[in-house]
């Protein structure tokens, strides 16, 4: 039996240990917002927390979930209010937002390493998550919004 | 063709909105983009009935309903209709409720495809926003017994020039017994009155879509579901010959195994036939299938070989063929020429990866099917799915959830059809997901194409006579297997009416075989049409030793329309509401060159500028990009300048969304995107070798500059693509000296 904590609820599992944490927070616990790109870790589509850190939950077999922290894009604050959605908000980020739960995640574990990233900080954190439809100066400008706190007018990235 | 009534509760409306509600439903006749191909599909009956397509509900609350009734894959369909409409009615956007249509004939086409979400449908909507607003004024004037002119709707209210005033919910039961006003009595806006058209808002779904809420298809759930992964051909046509399922079976979790029957006669959104595993969780199907033991029979297409193919199609395209366009005589000024200049170009089949692979859930019950998909076109989803099954089309209800991206790959439903079979075979509903491998190696693929290029120069380098010649793989194939050439709306995706001034001008077209299948991508034909031709203007540029926008505006000669013939579909449109302008063009060309500091920037070793400019889904765009290609060879792209006139805006955020989403979509054409095959199989798989730009690969920063324009609406999510490759690919030619003519670049330049 597996033991882990997902979006603060103690959680049991007693599936296949080799199933990735992605199927079982997507399948069984119907945690939807994490989402499935491509299987191998290649594009950041499934990006969760581990324990604070973002991790590719296809790359993460249940076994190795075990008596961890999860949080999923639905648990990253109490009203989607988290500086980095108000950011994705304030600069109209997505377009399909099918990888945004991913780039949201990303970000905010990048910002809780290096509260004040440089582009080239934000790009080396943010390269392993595609977006399709090319959202990525709009997450740059929304990234650097988050870490200073306020909107910054002249990052808006195209809008 | 427009046409507004008075619509009373239709039993399909019934989940949306109450009984009270006052209900307006409109109609607009659209053309679609596939031509012949799709209507085929629309029986008579339909033609003949009368099938609004915009449906407005005020209920007795004062909740606006608006049924959208086109797709979200990004584009913004549906935080930029709905908006037309809003404003016309003068409501309060924030009590504004959108409901997704379900798949249905009556509501005309949803086919949510070829850009022409607002071309087809902004004045549909401006005018059922703007007769609603009649009859509600026309109710308040009778209920407060005063002439209707003294009335006027504003923010949700109509308020009376005494300063009383009455809610739209209200009035929603008075309004319902109003007549429906004329076309000619509808009043419109002035744009000096607009509230939200030209403003910028918030996107309809942002707040879903930033807190993991947003449901796309592979989020559908319906109860009792069960979970499928399909083991298909690794060969188009290859069919399955025998499979052994023991092992498979042995995978904890996984129930059963289904044949899914081979493709049979044309290709058509067709599931391509195979073995599906069917498991309680998509886990287990994925593992059970990787334990399937499946042989399958030698298919025609098993020597497709993408390499030796290139070698044919560039042997077609040098020689004579099919004349698309002829001006002058290019042969005789070929023959007196002092000087000639060709080239020939090549570009790869593309796969759309759209971030989430195609998806669906359904349930076959009582001879009906229910489903919920990630469908560009769910009244596609109806005939496919009746065919599959051999039930009647209306007795499949296909519900569209919001599209992780769509490319066009989802207007193309065979995996709703793999679902609803399946389900039938187990009794359950069923979930097909497609792993990020299937959706590589079964797309249907944007085609191969090569393209031979010859110029007659004459005086200041100009070029007198001008011979282009393609050939690929059509589209057609898809729908026709004896199609040899590329069908006429591919043709006019920048071949054949390419708006240069030059006295002799010849555009051919080879024939070519598909072996995979064929679909449209993001732009289509203009994607590998426009690399050749924006790419050879900059050639002979190079040759004349001109400045590249100079030169570009002097080819393209003096502001003029173009009258092309009634055989030119533009997009189904007519060539006086939608002139091929080059004013327009040479317009953004001067544009994106000075935004980019063309002027001021001279090329230095390895760092230098290109232009490229593209009409394409009606709408002009010029690209002027900067590059720097390092000692390695590695190509960075610091800024881009994208001019757009695309007429009529409406959400100028949303159209500057999709050409910064055009810049990168194009840059990764031109870097690193390509599709190949070897003993008729795909070569790639996943994102490590089907590359696309990731944040550091994409431009640092593309700017977007709108022109402000009356002309009718035109198209976003498609124009801005083709003009990106050539530009970076001209671009690289200024800052090395190097010419690049297949696409993509990868390590050509190390």
């Amino acid at each position: 039996m597996i033991q882990l904590t997902v979006n603060g609820k103690k959680q049991q599992f007693d599936g296949d240990p080799e199933m990735p944490l992605l199927w079982y927070l997507r399948d069984e616990l119907q945690y939807t917002g994490t989402k499935f790109g491509c299987g191998m870790g290649l594009c950041g589509a499934c990006t969760v927390h581990v324990n604070g850190k973002a991790v590719r939950s296809c790359q993460t077999p249940m076994s190795k979930a075990a008596n961890q922290t999860i949080t999923t894009i639905e648990g990253l604050s109490a009203s989607a209010n988290h500086p980095v959605q108000q950011a994705w908000r304030d600069h109209n980020v997505p377009q399909c937002g099918y990888c945004q739960s991913g780039q949201i995640m990303q970000a905010a574990s990048l910002l809780k390493e290096k509260p004040k990233p440089t582009d080239a900080d934000i790009d080396a954190a943010m390269k392993g998550n595609i977006c399709r439809c090319g959202t990525y100066q709009r997450i740059r400008a929304a990234i650097h919004q988050a870490a200073n706190g306020k909107q910054a007018s002249n990052t808006k990235g195209g809008k | 063709m427009q046409k507004i009534e008075f619509v009373p509760r239709r039993t399909f409306l019934a989940h949306l909105v109450s009984s009270s509600a006052f209900v307006i439903g409109a109609r607009a006749g659209a053309f679609d983009f596939n031509g012949a191909t799709t209507a085929e599909m629309v029986s008579d009956a339909d033609k003949a009935a009368w099938n609004p397509n915009v449906y407005l509900g005020i209920e007795p609350d004062g909740k606006v309903i608006l049924i959208m009734h086109r797709s979200e894959m990004g584009t913004g369909s549906r935080s930029v209709l709905p908006v037309v409409l809003a404003e016309e009615l003068d409501a309060d956007w924030k009590r504004v409720t959108l409901e997704q249509a379900i798949g249905d004939p009556k509501y005309g086409s949803q086919n949510t495809d070829g850009s022409c979400s607002i071309r087809d449908f902004y004045d549909t909507f401006r005018e059922a926003g703007a007769t609603a607003r009649i009859m509600l004024e026309r109710a308040a004037a009778a209920k407060w017994n005063v002439p209707t002119s003294e009335c006027k709707a504003q923010n949700h209210f109509v308020v009376h020039k005494s300063g009383k005033k009455l809610g739209f919910g209200e009035l929603a039961s008075l309004a319902k017994q109003q007549p429906v006003p004329k076309k000619e009595e509808l009043k419109f806006k002035t744009a000096a009155e607009y509230r939200y058209v030209g403003k910028e808002l918030p996107t309809a779904d942002r707040d879903n879509l930033v807190n993991g809420k947003g449901i796309f298809g592979i989020d559908a759930i319906m109860p009792g579901m069960v979970y499928a992964s399909i083991e298909r051909s690794p060969v188009f046509g290859g069919k399955l010959k025998n499979f052994d399922d023991k092992d498979a079976k042995a995978v904890k979790g996984v129930l059963q195994t289904v044949t899914i029957p081979d493709l049979k006669g044309p290709t058509m959104f067709q599931p391509l036939g195979g073995v599906a595993v069917i498991a309680n969780s998509t886990w287990a199907a994925a593992k059970g299938r990787e334990k399937l033991k499946v042989e399958w029979s030698e298919s025609p297409n098993a020597a497709y070989d993408s390499a030796k193919f290139k070698q044919s199609l560039l042997e077609t395209v040098r020689k004579p063929q099919k004349v698309v366009r002829n001006v002058g005589d290019v042969d005789a000024e070929f023959a007196k020429a002092a000087k000639t200049h060709e080239a020939e170009y090549y570009a790869p089949h593309l796969a759309h990866a759209p971030m989430e692979p195609v998806a669906a859930v359904a349930e076959y019950k009582d001879g009906k099917v229910v489903c919920h998909a990630n469908t560009q076109n769910p009244q596609a989803v109806q005939d496919t799915v009746a065919q599959a099954l051999g039930i009647k089309k209306e007795n499949v209800e296909c519900h569209v959830t919001l599209l992780g991206g769509g490319f066009g790959r989802k207007s193309k439903p065979d995996y709703v059809a793999e679902a609803a079979l399946l389900s039938k075979a187990v009794g359950k509903p069923v979930k097909v997901t497609w792993s990020r491998e299937d959706d590589i190696r079964f797309d249907y693929y944007h085609t191969v194409a090569a393209m031979y290029m010859k110029a007659a120069i004459g005086a200041n380098g100009k070029p007198t006579a001008w011979l282009q010649r393609v050939a690929y793989p059509s589209i057609g194939t898809t729908f026709n297997p004896t199609s040899t050439h590329a069908e006429a709306f591919e043709m006019m995706m920048g071949w054949n009416d390419v708006p240069f001034d030059i006295p002799n001008h010849r555009a051919e077209n080879g024939p070519a075989k598909n072996h995979v299948r064929i679909g449209w991508l993001r732009s289509v034909a203009n994607i590998y049409q426009a690399f050749a031709v924006s790419s050879f203007v900059d050639e002979l540029a190079n040759l004349a030793k001109r400045d590249s926008v100079e030169y570009l505006l002097d080819v393209l000669g003096a502001p003029r329309k173009i009258p092309f013939g009634k055989d030119y579909i533009n997009h189904g449109k007519s060539l006086e509401q939608y002139p091929v302008d080059t004013g327009r063009m040479r317009n953004v060309i001067e544009l994106a060159a000075e935004k980019s500091g063309w002027a001021k920037k001279k090329p230095t070793k390895g760092r230098a500028l290109g232009i490229a400019a593209h009409r394409s889904f009606l709408t002009y765009v010029a690209v002027a990009v900067e590059v720097e290609v390092d000692n390695a060879g590695r190509v960075r792209i610091p800024q881009m300048d994208i001019a757009v006139d695309a007429g009529t805006i409406i959400n100028p955020d949303r159209v500057k969304s999709q050409f910064e989403g055009a810049g990168v979509f194009g840059t990764s054409i031109a870097l690193m995107s390509g599709i190949t095959a070897k003993n008729g199989e795909i070569e790639q798989s996943n994102f490590h070798d089907y590359q696309v730009a990731r944040m550091n690969e994409a431009p640092f920063q593309v700017n977007v500059h709108v022109i402000k324009s009356d002309a009718p609406p035109a198209g976003v999510g498609e124009p801005g693509v083709p003009p990106v490759a050539p530009a970076i690919c001209n671009a690289i030619a200024a800052a090395t000296g190097k010419r690049i003519r297949e696409l993509p670049i990868r390590r050509q330049l190390a």
